[in-house]
């Protein structure tokens, strides 16, 4: 961001450098699609990845509807407009195939990963790592005991070739294609991305993570990602964004498809940190069969324009859903976040609790949507939002959506804006702390409950990425 | 009475508008009002549900064929409505309106005529007292979806009161204006505008009514409360249409320094009401608050849409709405609090309450906020739920039986709104209405 060549030491002493997101390596790329979207692009996407003719029709008919539809701007910002489509890469990749050991990947590669931290991070507690540079994984390897119970984790090409019986009947299911003009998007131009399943019983103990990044000027990033936890598994999904900066506006349109069947539980943690250039414009959905639950826990720190509202779609008796969210919006971000609950079975709960925080002349909103139709009883949700406004021109906006049918059905939803009290501040600073070091410590305070529910890992880089944008906030 | 209604275009008919509009030749600047709002009005499209502001509204079934302006209704008629407008025995003053003809002048007492108090209908007041309502009437924007149906209004312009409480002046019994529907099939467009001086006091009791209940009629009304500086608004809106009617209201309120304002709108009848109530805070210190109660019944949509603009700082405003619905009914609430980039130490709140006492009844919820301003104390609240079944048990535990036990913590919900009119006689007129609407139900 714009403060990048400021108090570096300050930056070292905290050991988290903002410029490991802030480098690339020279661009020599096997397989280019070149510049702008057509029929044709899509067609190259489709051969260069060796995919069923299926999927290629897939691909045509999302590219038409994404064509067809308008940009939302009805509802949405106007900043949409300054997305160039014709000025994007939509394929890139090295044209290798995900390989197993470290030893094979590309030392430019790895010097990129290195960077970030992936492979210190998988000695310590990951059970497998899904790293994708650009549009492919290049590094995949699961711990063996996890292949023996089972566990598919692959990427999408690998996944609906090797196993459609299995990821074919969900791909593109809980998310259509025509569900908004970017799924649309993904879906004709998708590449690298996770496909995940857990068989019938299989708890994963410890999380499964994959880290993304984009490494080309203009170039967009639609990855696909489809879990499946079959009845009774449990999984925990951790994904993490850093992307380099770039002059001109990066485009990242993912689209996230969640299966919990009967009584399994699916965690998915993102910490999205993309540099101030990038738009992120995401959908990602869940299902969440009976007595199943599906948690998404959402962190927006980076992006130009993130849209993202994950949602939870309660398909089975007493299912449950849950968005945590946290939102940090400096100058120049508008973070457009929220969740959607839809209740489409007897006894089902949802939960949201977002906090928000726009620091200068950001802009934080958070966009709701729940739903309960009149068929259904005993339906719960509760509803928290939270927005703290650092600056005098900071801004923030809440446009929940509720609509309620039905008997012994409740809802509760509420929103506060504050800021950070004279009182707080003062306090701290009679201690001794400086004033930025205090407003730091109060936001950190006010996200505190959210962070925790964050694997440790995540919690203290979160609570560092905090400090990091509340930097020069005040004074 | 019938013979107008059935004119083909009716509010539709550019010949029928224009011959009215005629009628004030000699007032040029009203005449050029109508012709204005008739041009915005054939200019704009019909709303559409995927429009943000009509989000949730059954904008399909809008229609505005078929329905006329009427001529006045008999003497005798009118002496029958005007027996049925004594609702408050203390009023400062009343103003009849039948079908959008003021059928009843208000007499106001020698001290408030003294004090320059101006009660009167606008009909009137455009022959009267062109300098004061060019400077005050449909001054406001509407910002909140209704702007084809408030140019509609604006060119059918005619019917309605002005109040003007001057400089210093209080008056503590309220000015009642009561709207009658009677002709099946009529259109009427019934506007208020309401200033108040410096340090003025006004209490305002609106009514609106039809005087069968399954009356079908088109009302667009429209409302213009200028607060000035310390004064203090009060204002009580029931509207309470027959069962067949479409009603818009379209409530615009700005409010000076250190204005006292307060609204309670009760919705009762037609088959689907739109309210838009908009205040917009200009001064500092000024306090409002705006309160809403609904039962909503059978078919009934009630779609209440609202918006606090804080302009300047250190001013504070509520909301609140209550709606109990019932059979297949529906309600829409959609509140926004919007704070300006400078207007620090703003205190907003806003709170939706539905209570669901039907399967097939549905509350919608679209709170808002919409802050540019950091240093403020912002929340808003929305719950939807059903009769706290413990609550239900301690009553039917004494022997109450369910139907009663249920209505009891139903009024008991709306009752922390009708505490607000401060009226004990015309709380006691809403209540009572309420009341009925639950035994039709």
């Amino acid at each position: 961001m714009a403060e990048i060549d400021e108090s570096q030491a300050q930056r070292e002493a905290i050991e988290v450098d903002r410029s490991k997101g802030d480098f690339k390596y020279e661009e020599n790329y096997t397989f280019d699609a070149g510049v702008g979207l057509s029929a044709a692009t899509v067609d190259y996407i489709a051969k260069v990845k060796g995919e069923e003719e299926w999927i290629r029709e897939f691909r045509q008919k999302s590219l038409k509807i994404f064509q067809d539809m308008p940009m939302p701007t009805h509802w949405a910002t106007t900043d949409l407009e300054n997305i160039k489509f014709e000025d994007i890469r939509y394929y890139l990749s090295k044209g290798q195939k995900p390989v197993r050991t470290w030893e094979e990947v590309p030392d430019d590669v790895k010097k990129t990963f290195e960077r970030l931290g992936i492979p210190e991070s998988e000695r310590k507690f990951l059970a497998g790592v899904e790293a994708q540079f650009d549009s492919e994984a290049v590094y995949s390897r699961m711990k063996e005991e996890l292949e023996k119970l089972g566990v598919i984790f692959c990427g999408p090409t690998e996944g609906l070739r090797d196993h459609p019986e299995i990821f074919r009947k969900w791909f593109g299911k809980v998310i259509p294609i025509g569900d908004n003009k970017f799924s649309a998007l993904n879906s004709a131009v998708f590449s690298g991305g996770s496909f995940i399943y857990i068989p019938k019983g299989v708890k994963v103990a410890q999380p499964l993570q994959a880290y993304f990044r984009i490494n080309a000027e203009n170039f967009g990033q639609f990855e696909r990602t489809l879990i499946i936890a079959d009845e009774g598994a449990e999984v925990t999904y951790m994904e993490g964004c850093t992307a380099p900066k770039f002059e001109t506006a990066t485009l990242h349109s993912a689209v996230v498809e969640l299966v919990a069947l009967k009584g399994a539980k699916i965690q998915y943690i993102t910490v999205q940190n993309w540099s101030a250039n990038v738009f992120n414009l995401v959908t990602k959905r869940g299902v969440a069969e009976e007595d199943a639950e599906v948690r998404w826990i959402d962190c927006n720190i980076g992006s130009r324009l993130t849209m993202k509202y994950p949602g939870v779609v309660l398909r089975g008796k007493r299912a449950r859903g849950e968005v945590l969210s946290i939102a940090l919006a400096n100058d120049g971000q508008h973070q457009d976040t929220g969740a959607k609950m839809i209740h489409a079975a007897d006894d089902t709960t949802s939960n949201i609790i977002a906090k928000s925080i726009s620091v200068g002349e950001g802009r934080s909103t958070y966009r709701g949507l729940v739903h309960i139709p009149k068929t259904l009883s005993n339906c719960r949700n509760n509803t928290e939002c939270d927005a703290l406004l650092i600056n005098e021109h900071s801004r923030t906006d809440t446009y929940p959506a509720i609509s309620v049918r039905g008997r012994k059905n409740s809802v509760q939803h509420e929103a506060s804006v504050s800021k950070v009290s004279a009182e707080q501040i003062f306090y701290m600073m009679q201690r001794g702390l400086s004033e930025g070091e205090a407003m730091s410590l109060a936001v950190n305070g006010f996200v505190n409950d959210l962070v925790k529910e964050f694997p440790m890992e995540y919690s203290v880089e979160l609570k560092r990425l905090i400090e990091l944008q509340m930097e020069g906030s005040v004074g | 009475m019938n013979a107008v209604a059935s004119a083909p275009a009716g509010v539709l008919d550019v010949a029928q508008q224009s011959a009215e509009t005629t009628q004030f030749r000699a007032q040029d600047w009203f005449a050029v009002l109508r012709q204005q709002g008739w041009h915005t009005f054939q200019s704009l499209p019909m709303p559409t549900r995927d429009n943000e502001k009509w989000r949730f509204s059954d904008a399909r079934s809008l229609s505005l064929d078929g329905y006329a302006p009427t001529a006045a209704p008999t003497a005798a008629q009118a002496a029958d409505l005007i027996a049925r407008s004594r609702l408050i025995s203390d009023a400062a003053g009343l103003i009849v309106h039948v079908d959008g003809h003021c059928v009843l002048k208000p007499t106001l007492s020698a001290e408030l005529v003294a004090q320059g108090v101006v009660f009167e209908s606008l009909e009137d007041a455009v022959r009267t007292r062109p300098a004061l309502l060019q400077e005050h009437l449909l001054k406001h924007p509407v910002l909140l979806g209704s702007d084809k149906f408030a140019a509609l209004h604006r060119a059918w312009l005619r019917a309605g009161y002005v109040l003007h409480v001057p400089k210093g002046v209080e008056v503590k019994q309220p000015f009642v204006a009561v709207t009658w529907t009677l002709t099946d099939g009529v259109a009427i467009f019934p506007h208020a505008l309401i200033i108040a001086g410096e340090r003025a006091k006004a209490d305002l009791h609106d009514f609106h009514l039809s005087a069968k209940a399954d009356q079908r009629a088109l009302a667009i009304s429209a409302v213009d409360i200028h607060a000035g500086t310390g004064s203090q608004v009060r204002r009580l809106a029931v509207q309470a249409w027959g069962s067949a009617t479409q009603s818009f209201q379209i409530d615009n309120t700005c409010g000076g320094r250190d204005a006292l304002i307060s609204s309670v709108n009760a919705a009762v009848g037609s088959r689907r009401a739109r309210l838009e109530n908009c205040v917009r805070i200009d001064g500092e210190g000024a306090d409002v608050r705006l309160y809403g109660i609904s039962v909503a019944t059978g078919e009934q949509e009630f779609d209440q849409r609202t918006l606090q603009i804080h302009a300047a700082g250190h001013a504070k405003s509520d909301l609140l709405f209550k709606n109990a619905l019932l059979g297949k009914a529906r309600t829409i609430f959609s509140g926004l609090i919007k704070v300006a980039p400078d207007a620090q130490r703003t205190d907003a709140y806003q709170t939706n309450r539905n209570l669901l006492l039907s399967p097939d009844a549905e509350a919608d919820s679209l709170p808002g906020l919409e802050i540019e301003a950091n240093d403020v104390k912002c929340s808003h609240g929305a719950t939807t739920g059903q009769i706290d079944p413990a609550e239900l048990f301690y009553l039917r535990a004494r022997g109450i039986p369910l139907a009663v036990a249920q209505e009891l913590l139903a009024q008991g919900f709306l009752e922390e709104v009708l505490a607000k009119v401060g009226h004990e006689e015309a709380a006691a007129a809403v209540r009572e209405m309420l009341r009925l609407k639950f035994h039709q139900a």
